[in-house]
């Protein structure tokens, strides 16, 4: 109480002697804080947020979240609140729809907070960390077999524009779920700067199957102030955290889409004058982005995880492209999205070449998955890369240059992608399903050409009628 | 040294400027605000001092004040570092938990090794010797296979006037005093050097022995001599972090010291979780009795992973000057230098390359340059060293942007990381065609009396058929493999052989992950006996179908997981092999 009264007392200031872009220069101030929360009173009335970003003396920078129109260097008055920016934490949020700054947008009632935490969070001591090792199902062969998740992981959709990263997502917050266990994934979908439409079809997607109840949403649209993106996906990983960490929930955060939170950090650098790294993103964008995916994770002793996946389309389909680049630096892996693929007419077109799961390798096996995973999954590998450096030369010489052997690859590169990359939309396939499929596939090569399994593996397979090679007529010969 | 206070006056970001601080020296460690937050000097202007702090800034503000200390930014050395996970600025990250719970706030000041534990100390040193720098005073056995030396600090010169009987101590209480030129000299079990000063030595001396790694394409191509440095860029995905674990676990060295510069909170649990499980090929012993780790993540304090690469490298110059062989990973040095960006953007400087500033090739020069092999001090003959391997994380995994070049022009074995061996699943994907080892011709005798007089020509032999495999891919690319003739087809299956069944190395598989010596040496002589074999009988007109529809060549392909704890067996099994080779080749030029 004590602290919110002192919070009372601080002056409020009609001194703004600029205001420029995103940012509002504060004159004549004392006792400011670095970073500290501003409410800003504007001509007409309304009350802004902002924080300080650069505290002097007698002067502060402020960005103002909700943008600066109708702000003015006469009437405009700014509150120091003496502290840093919280957000409202309660479990009674699941099922409810938030602005970015985590206001209620939906008419319902008003919120009563459990606690107030930090947007900002704080960094995860690397020591009470657990390592993620428990699988989780998608029900995607793509993932689930060649690029495994599990719980506590941060693995990005990196994709392009028109490209169905979206119908992924739900499909995976559909579809997510711990074989063998009941427990469901709460799930919090932050938006950030996408069309109204789009938020539209999560929140279908979430209400059909029942989920909404347990999701809580996070919205900052394409029409809304761009400078609150900063603070839209701390809001959602800070009521993330409260989920996991203190109801012992497993959250699932889906935050889409991160080159327009990148593009709001840009718009302040610029306003701020400073020197730009790459494509103009400031020289800070790698820390500053991994103060937002580093939230993820599981903690040893608490029951609760956060699972996050960020979607991010690639400017020209450039992974080049610094905000793609320094994302797969941060996160636990990518799985890419391509075009060609897409244009096939392959559902989910996730490219399993350039994708990639790090944290597959703990997550799988025997007592996770099944034993035979690895070399499952290393086989496919193989003979996906043989194939396709076949269909390359193919298109230069003819298929009549090809050996035997060469056939059979550029025909298991077809049916592999037709096959099993390519699924429905609502189809749900179990890990089990996936592997045999994986063998189904690898039943077209004889025994010395997979070269990653190891012959006990073989044994087994055929012996479950897994792995069934028939010897063509041209080799019994 | 007297303590000046200051006051701040602006605060952005990580660095804070204060005034009144006249006679503050550069790098001094100065205590900022309230809670006391540690910082460090980085540019004076007139009594103006910036200073970058290592804790999050938030919620401070101009008007309070900041004290110089007049102490640099230094680490304690002594029994109790073996075994530690650090941050930055060598905070114990289980006493930071201890302190606050699982997430870091900040103003946490904790010891950076265990003051109560008593270690048991032997002296070796008796009242009345004369002694200098370096000179060993006695041994803690600090794990089951590391032995603590306790060095006379550097400058300390005199005769002992006093040494504790053997037993056991803190690492607060006096063990010696020393009878110097300017007066007595207490002596503990520890002692502390500023981080930016590398630690004295006599001389340093050349490379000739080989970092032994058990991933068989450093080894065989690329290898590191001890005391030697090697660089390891490669874009997101490629591999980086695996091959530096890697060498944590499997290199023969001493002691290994893990540096994660701004990376993912996860690696560094993997590495607490799994070392501890793992044991060490040459000692039998848990991988974490000879291992610490330097930690400060990405979403840590971004000035404190300015000082983590320090920090790190004056540990393992410590147990160097012991007379062990150091190796330290830093992972990733590009983390590191834009943290250095950042530093110099807030202290507007003018910018270099692509934001960096000027000074980064020289800053990196400097880092690298306390790598070495070397005669330590003291008056005994000591040799240590330390080996510095960096990844580097270029932007774009575009080798040619300033942190790839200027580590290059500095350390002498760089592996290539490529993403399309990487796509593949081809790992270590490192490219045997691009990278490079300068220590590959010191290392030859070293090679020759540990693997066999004729591992030279085999190495050679191999690389020169994965040269040409490239050539001619190149020209299958444009005709087909049918338009090659049977000898070029056969180089392109030998090639085959080596890149899949000897440079690729599964880091999962129990076996794969560490090749022995003896191991590499047999594997890559049987594909070399194959291959001449091969090329025998393609001349006497047997096609190259039949050849590789030999049963031995599925033998070859698993000659990696063969085990290869007792080595004789080992021995049998590939002298066994290299008899089925020349008997399946008989049987078919019988045919």
């Amino acid at each position: 109480m004590t602290n919110r009264r002192a919070a009372t007392l601080k002056p409020t200031y009609q001194t703004v002697t600029t205001v420029s872009g995103p940012l509002l220069i504060l004159d004549k101030v004392t006792d400011v804080a670095y970073n500290e929360l501003v409410e800003i009173t504007a001509p007409d009335g309304t009350l802004r947020r902002g924080t300080v970003l650069e505290a002097m003396r007698g002067r502060a920078i402020v960005q103002v979240f909700e943008g600066t129109r109708g702000l003015d260097t006469k009437s405009t008055r700014v509150r120091l609140t003496g502290e840093t920016m919280k957000t409202a934490v309660t479990s009674d949020l699941l099922g409810r729809i938030l602005n970015g700054s985590g206001t209620p947008i939906d008419r319902g009632p008003p919120i009563v907070p459990d606690d107030e935490l930090d947007l900002n969070g704080a960094p995860m001591n690397p020591d009470a960390r657990q390592y993620p090792r428990e699988f989780i199902q998608t029900g995607l062969s793509v993932i689930d077999g060649l690029n495994t998740l599990v719980r506590g992981q941060k693995l990005p959709i990196f994709s392009g524009s028109g490209l169905p990263h979206d119908r992924v997502a739900a499909q995976i917050t559909r579809q997510a779920k711990i074989p063998g266990k009941e427990e469901q994934f709460a799930v919090i979908l932050c938006a950030i700067g996408i069309t109204a439409e789009t938020a539209q079809f999560y929140m279908k997607n979430l209400e059909e199957t029942g989920a909404l109840a347990t999701s809580v949403l996070v919205l900052n649209l394409a029409d809304d102030p761009p400078i609150e993106r900063i603070i839209t996906p701390r809001t959602a990983l800070t009521i993330a955290e409260y989920l996991a960490f203190e109801q012992n929930m497993h959250v699932l955060v889906i935050l889409t889409d991160m080159l327009n939170y990148a593009n709001a950090l840009r718009e302040i650098s610029a306003a701020r004058e400073e020197v730009p790294g790459r494509r103009g993103y400031p020289g800070y964008l790698y820390t500053d982005l991994s103060s937002i995916y580093e939230r993820a994770g599981r903690i040893i002793g608490r029951s609760g995880t956060i699972t996050q996946m960020p979607i991010l389309t690639m400017p020209g389909d450039d992974i080049t492209h610094p905000v793609a680049d320094l994302t797969g630096y941060i996160t636990e892996g990518q799985l890419i999205t391509s075009r060609s693929l897409h244009n096939k007419g392959i559902y989910p077109p996730v490219d399993p070449a350039p994708s990639l799961s790090r944290l597959m390798k703990e997550g799988i096996g025997e007592g996770h998955t099944r034993a035979d995973h690895n070399e499952v999954q290393a086989q496919l590998y193989y003979a996906a890369s043989e194939g396709s450096d076949l269909r390359d030369l193919v298109a230069v010489v003819g298929e009549g240059a090809l050996s035997d052997r060469d056939r059979v690859y550029l025909s298991f590169i077809e049916t592999f992608e037709t096959q099993f990359l390519n699924q429905g939309e609502f189809e749900e396939r179990t890990i089990e399903q996936t592997l045999d499929l994986g063998w189904e596939m690898l039943s077209r090569f004889p025994e010395r050409e997979l070269k990653r399994i190891d012959p006990e593996t073989i044994e087994k397979a055929k012996n479950q009628q897994l792995y069934r090679y028939a010897p063509s007529a041209s080799e019994v010969n | 040294m007297t303590t000046r206070i200051g006051t701040i006056q602006r605060i952005a970001g990580p660095l804070i400027e204060a005034d009144g601080l006249f006679g503050v020296t550069m790098f001094e460690v100065c205590r900022v605000g309230a809670e006391e937050l540690i910082g460090e000097v980085n540019r004076i202007v007139g009594d103006r001092a910036y200073i970058q702090v290592y804790e999050e800034t938030s919620g401070l503000k101009p008007g309070e004040k900041a004290v110089a200390t007049g102490t640099s930014l230094d680490v304690e050395l002594g029994p109790g570092l073996v075994g530690s996970i650090f941050d930055g600025i060598q905070r114990p990250l289980p006493s930071i938990k201890e302190a606050v719970g699982d997430f870091i706030t900040r103003g946490i000041t904790a010891d950076p090794l265990p003051v109560d534990k008593k270690w048991h100390f032997q002296p070796t040193m008796e009242k009345g010797t004369s002694v200098s720098q370096g000179d060993v005073l006695g041994t803690v056995q600090e794990t089951s296979v590391f032995l603590h030396k306790i060095l006379v600090p550097p400058g300390i010169e005199g005769k002992i006037t006093q040494i504790v009987p053997p037993g056991d101590y803190t690492i607060r209480e006096v063990i010696a005093q020393v009878q110097t030129a300017t007066g007595k000299e207490d002596l503990k079990l520890t002692q502390r050097w500023p981080v930016r000063i590398g630690r004295p030595y006599k001389t340093k001396i050349s490379t000739e022995v080989p970092l032994y790694t058990g991933q068989r394409v450093i080894d065989t191509f690329f290898p590191v001599a001890k005391g030697g440095t090697g660089a390891i860029p490669g874009g997101f995905g490629t591999g980086k972090t695996v091959t530096l674990h890697q060498l944590a676990k499997w290199a023969d060295a001493e002691i290994i010291v893990y540096v994660g510069c701004g990376e993912r909170g996860n690696e560094m649990t993997e590495v607490l979780e799994d070392f501890p499980k793992l044991k060490d090929p040459k000692s039998g012993k848990s991988l974490m009795e000879r291992t610490l780790l330097v930690a400060n993540t990405s979403n840590m304090p971004v000035a404190a992973r300015e000082a983590s690469i320090y920090t790190g490298i004056t540990l393992a110059e410590y147990f160097r000057d012991q007379g062990y062989n150091v190796a330290l990973m830093a992972d990733s040095t590009s983390r590191w230098a834009e943290a250095l960006r950042e530093i110099s953007g807030r202290l507007e400087e003018m910018p270099g390359e692509e934001g960096y500033p000027a000074y980064l090739g020289s800053r990196l020069a400097d880092f690298y340059e306390r790598a070495g092999r070397v005669q330590t001090l003291g008056t005994d003959y000591r040799v240590g060293s330390v080996t510095v391997t960096g990844a580097v994380s270029p932007a774009g995994g575009d080798f040619s942007e300033p942190v790839t070049q200027s580590t290059l022009r500095i350390t002498k074995v760089f592996w290539a990381l490529d993403k399309d061996m990487a796509s593949r699943r081809f790992f270590p994907a490192i490219n045997y065609l691009q990278s490079y080892s300068l220590y590959k011709d010191e290392l030859v005798p070293w090679y020759q009396k540990k693997m066999g007089s004729d591992w030279p020509e085999l190495t050679e032999e191999s690389l020169s058929i994965l040269q040409r495999d490239k050539e001619l891919r190149e020209i299958v690319q444009l005709v087909g493999p049918d338009a090659l003739p049977e000898r070029e087809r056969a180089i392109l299956e030998a090639a085959r052989m080596v890149k899949e069944d000897y440079l690729m190395q599964s880091a999962l598989h129990p076996i794969d992950t560490y090749c022995p010596e003896l191991k590499s040496y047999w594997m890559l002589k049987i594909i070399m006996a194959f291959w001449q074999r091969m090329r025998q009988a393609i001349d006497e007109g047997i096609p190259l179908r039949r050849i590789i529809a030999l049963p031995v060549v599925g033998k070859i392909a698993r000659m990696k997981v063969q085990p290869h704890e007792d080595v004789k067996v080992m021995e049998q099994y590939f002298k066994d092999l290299e008899n089925e080779i020349n008997n399946e080749f008989i049987s078919i030029e019988v045919n």
